[in-house]
């Protein structure tokens, strides 16, 4: 009897004393197809903790809800915000420095942000069919003078759609006004998110969409089929960072850090290539496949602080160019 | 009379109609409360325009095609009748991105017309732009309206018909003498409801419009909230768009005459005899009909076919999950939609005008943006409640919510006939409560009833305003799968999901509503 009583209060108290870490990322991470799953099983088995990721929409929609629930939040961590974000995501206050013993990132861009740590990256690029296009345009300017239609995302709603903005201000800056001016003839239309834009070019709406280089990795890797390619700009290529980044008002800051560290290590970075299809942001051994995608020779990225101040003049230009 | 109950309903009533209120008004109030109150800028005002062209243009293009569409349903009887009036429900109760992506398949730079147009030499259609946004809109909304008008006209009883065609009426003075007072009555209601639905579409304004010149104030209030994190901002525009819409509901249910309903036997299943051109316009229309609306299903059903394949455990899970939030806010819904009516017809018999104000009130759950209602709840709720734990209940009492109007478009004029009829006639018998309910009232209430819950019920099927905000990975539901498979480059797949989807809903609304058309 006693050891029955015994056996219940330990079985009791086992939940509550395994610790908890509750981490904010967008819904494709954590579903079934995304790195989510694997992720939680490696983080788990190494922290004897439980990890509990939430899924709510996407990055913009992560920061709203997290100055909603202001310091009362019960993320420790969030992941999945990107470098159009973070300036806006550290002004809130809310977020705490990453450890300061992380490994240097792999990127082709100097990283330097203290508190944010980077998990994953790609270059923006024009997908298109090779048996549909012969020969894509390799600057906004060939795109602009050419009949080749596109389908981009809506800045104001999306995270792609955000980042061919600034894509273009970092090129154009002024002039960039003029070339959105171009470009208009070119837009078959401009979605709420990258779901819908890539839907719509796959159903032959347009003859590029506005992607990642490393799309076509999904295409070639999961579905066998080698006709999708990003089209090479000339000029360089604007870059997504995908980072991760932990809450001040965690109770659970050694929990949090270590996840961080977990990060760059291999169980994480190599869950990405074949289920994010972004490049990983710490060495990491590429599936097959990859070696064939383009690879841009200049890399564009706006720091953080620049992009946010830039953002509104550039987000007006494209409004003003694109309405008439 | 039966006295007793009365004053007791009709304080259920108000009070039920309030609590509609207090919850669409309390979320702008906190979010205006939250922050410094945003300034009204001149491209706002642009965007208010473009919005409300949009609606009105959706609105009278609806109404337009449903008249003679419901009329050739009201009157002829065909094979496949109660089929076609099942499939009717069906594009109203897609999310917005599916819709979209079956009627590109038909009418896209790379649907079938543009690749018909391409045989001949042609170049491909391009519908991006108003003409995109229109053909969605009618495209969802016709069917709705359609369905409310063929209420209108199994309202009619079938001695008038029949007295029509003993008197010898020409169609023309049937038309004139039976058939526009019935619509005098139904269609503004009708066209406020389609009118409201578009005023705040987002997805279809956004992926259909082609560019930045088709922004909606849904657009702007989302970027406001999302994007700029700007509550005082988000909080105007919704004041602003809430306001100007109930202002006009508020006019067009004045203008509009009050429902007085007309005594007879229940409507009896029978056709009349159409000849000539019109049973050939007749036919023309409903084939017309068929295509548009039956077309772009179609398409969703074969690019589905491949990927339900596909579709594993995860997806049942959501599956489970969507049916319990569209259950659930059916019942609220109709629940709800009931003790409101039944206060407004008590309030109608006595002050008409206030009872038609009071019923243009309730559709303030229409003018609402779901993102500011979604946002304003949370702040309201925020440190009293565990957020995760409210997720789904929150997004059924949304739908639910979102559902009302069209409930009570339904049961109001139904009950109203139902008290004016076989409600006298039981008080006169003495019977009362339940019994009075079960014999007198509920026969006549079927139809709407059955209406009103398969309508909910689909409709927070397809949802996915709300929970974009609330959810987490737990509380996802079947719309937000078919996205997470698209996010995740799985088109098959979610196309399968998608098909799903739609089978599902239809299934729950077709189970409603034949139960309801089962007279």
């Amino acid at each position: 009897m006693r050891h029955a009583l015994t056996a219940l209060a330990t079985l009791a108290t086992l939940p509550a004393a395994a610790q908890e870490l509750i981490v904010y990322t967008y819904d494709s991470f954590t579903s079934e197809w995304g790195p989510g799953p694997v992720i939680e099983a490696a983080f788990e088995a190494e922290c004897g903790c439980e990890l509990t990721f939430v899924g709510t929409g996407d990055g913009a929609a992560m920061v709203a809800r997290l100055q909603l629930e202001g310091a009362g939040t019960d993320a420790d961590v969030v992941l999945g915000l990107d470098t159009n974000l973070t300036h806006a995501a550290a002004e809130t206050g809310l977020f705490a420095p990453a450890p300061t013993d992380m490994p240097a990132p792999d990127l082709p861009v100097v990283w330097e942000d203290p508190t944010f740590v980077p998990f994953d990256w790609s270059y923006f690029a024009f997908i298109y069919d090779t048996t549909v296009l012969a020969e894509p345009p390799t600057s906004f300017e060939s795109l602009a003078e050419s009949d080749v239609s596109i389908v981009i995302q809506d800045p104001r709603s999306s995270t792609p759609g955000l980042g061919l903005l600034m894509w273009v201000d970092a090129l154009y800056g002024e002039e960039a006004g003029a070339i959105w001016g171009e470009l208009a003839d070119n837009i078959v239309t401009v979605t709420p998110g990258w779901s819908e834009a890539y839907g719509l070019f796959l159903e032959g709406e347009a003859d590029m969409v506005l992607s990642y280089t490393t799309s076509p990795a999904y295409h070639l890797i999961a579905e066998e089929d080698g006709t999708k390619a990003a089209a090479p700009f000339e000029a360089g290529h604007y870059m997504q960072v995908e980072v991760a980044g932990q809450l001040a008002s965690t109770d659970q800051p050694e929990l949090a850090e270590a996840f961080l560290r977990f990060i760059a290590t291999p169980p994480f970075q190599s869950a990405l290539p074949t289920t994010q299809w972004m490049y990983p942001a710490f060495p990491t051994p590429l599936p097959e496949g990859y070696e064939t995608l383009h690879v841009p020779e200049t890399a564009l990225l706006l720091p953080a602080e620049e992009a946010a101040a830039r953002r509104d003049a550039a987000l007006a230009l494209w409004r003003e160019a694109l309405s008439r | 009379m039966a006295g007793g109950a009365e004053p007791v309903i009709g304080a259920v009533g108000l009070v039920l109609g309030l609590l509609v209120l207090a919850v669409c008004a309390a979320p702008i109030a906190a979010l205006m409360q939250a922050a410094t109150p945003g300034t009204w800028a001149g491209a706002d005002t642009a965007i208010l325009r473009f919005t409300l062209m949009q609606a009105v243009l959706s609105a009278l293009l609806s109404v337009a095609l449903a008249v003679p569409l419901a009329r050739a349903l009201a009157l002829r009887r065909f094979p496949g009748r109660g089929a076609l009036l099942t499939l009717l429900g069906a594009p109203f109760l897609l999310p917005a991105l599916v819709a979209v992506l079956g009627l590109l398949a038909i009418w896209g730079r790379g649907g079938v017309i543009s690749d018909g147009l391409a045989l001949v030499g042609r170049g491909p259609l391009d519908i991006y732009g108003l003409g995109g946004i229109l053909l969605a809109h009618v495209f969802f909304n016709l069917p709705l309206v359609t369905r409310l008008l063929l209420q209108g006209w199994a309202a009619i009883p079938a001695e008038q018909l029949r007295l029509a065609a003993g008197l010898g009426f020409r169609p023309a003075d049937q038309f004139r003498h039976v058939e526009w007072p019935m619509l005098r009555e139904v269609v503004p209601g009708a066209a406020l409801l389609v009118f409201l639905l578009c005023t705040t579409s987002f997805a279809i304004a956004l992926t259909l419009g082609g560019g930045p010149g088709s922004t909606t104030v849904e657009v702007a209030i989302y970027q406001a909230i999302r994007f700029e994190f700007d509550l005082g901002r988000a909080g105007l525009l919704a004041l602003v768009q809430t306001g100007l819409c109930l202002c006009l509901a508020g006019l067009l249910m004045l203008a509009g005459r009050p429902v007085t309903a007309q005594g007879g036997l229940l409507p009896e299943a029978g056709g009349v005899e159409r000849h000539g051109w019109r049973r050939g316009a007749d036919s023309a229309l409903l084939l017309g009909a068929v295509a548009l609306l039956g077309l772009p299903l179609l398409a969703i059903v074969l690019r589905g076919l491949p990927g339900l394949a596909e579709l594993d455990g995860s997806v049942l899970r959501a599956v489970g999950r969507s049916l319990a939030v569209a259950l659930s806010s059916a019942a609220i819904c109709v629940l709800w939609a009931l003790g409101i009516a039944a206060g407004l017809v008590r309030l109608a018999e006595r002050l008409p005008r206030l009872a038609r104000a009071a019923e243009g009130a309730m559709l303030i759950t229409l003018a609402v943006s779901p993102f500011v209602l979604a946002a304003g709840l949370f702040l309201l709720l925020r440190g009293r409640v565990d957020p995760f734990a409210i997720a789904l209940p929150m997004v059924v009492l949304v739908n639910a919510l979102m559902s009302l109007p069209f409930a009570l478009r339904a049961l109001v004029p139904a009950l109203a006939l139902a008290r004016r009829t076989d409600g006298r006639l039981a008080d006169a018998l003495g019977l009362r409560g339940w019994t009075r309910w079960r014999v007198a009232l509920l026969p006549r209430l079927r139809g709407p009833l059955g209406f009103s819950a398969g309508l909910a019920a689909a409709l927070s099927m397809g949802d996915l305003g709300v929970i974009a905000l609330f959810g987490s990975t737990s509380t996802s539901t079947l719309p937000l799968v078919v996205y997470q498979l698209m996010g995740a480059y799985r088109m098959e797949a979610a196309a399968g999901a998608a098909l799903l989807l739609l089978a599902l809903s239809l299934a729950l609304f077709a189970a409603f509503d034949l139960w309801g058309r089962r007279a």
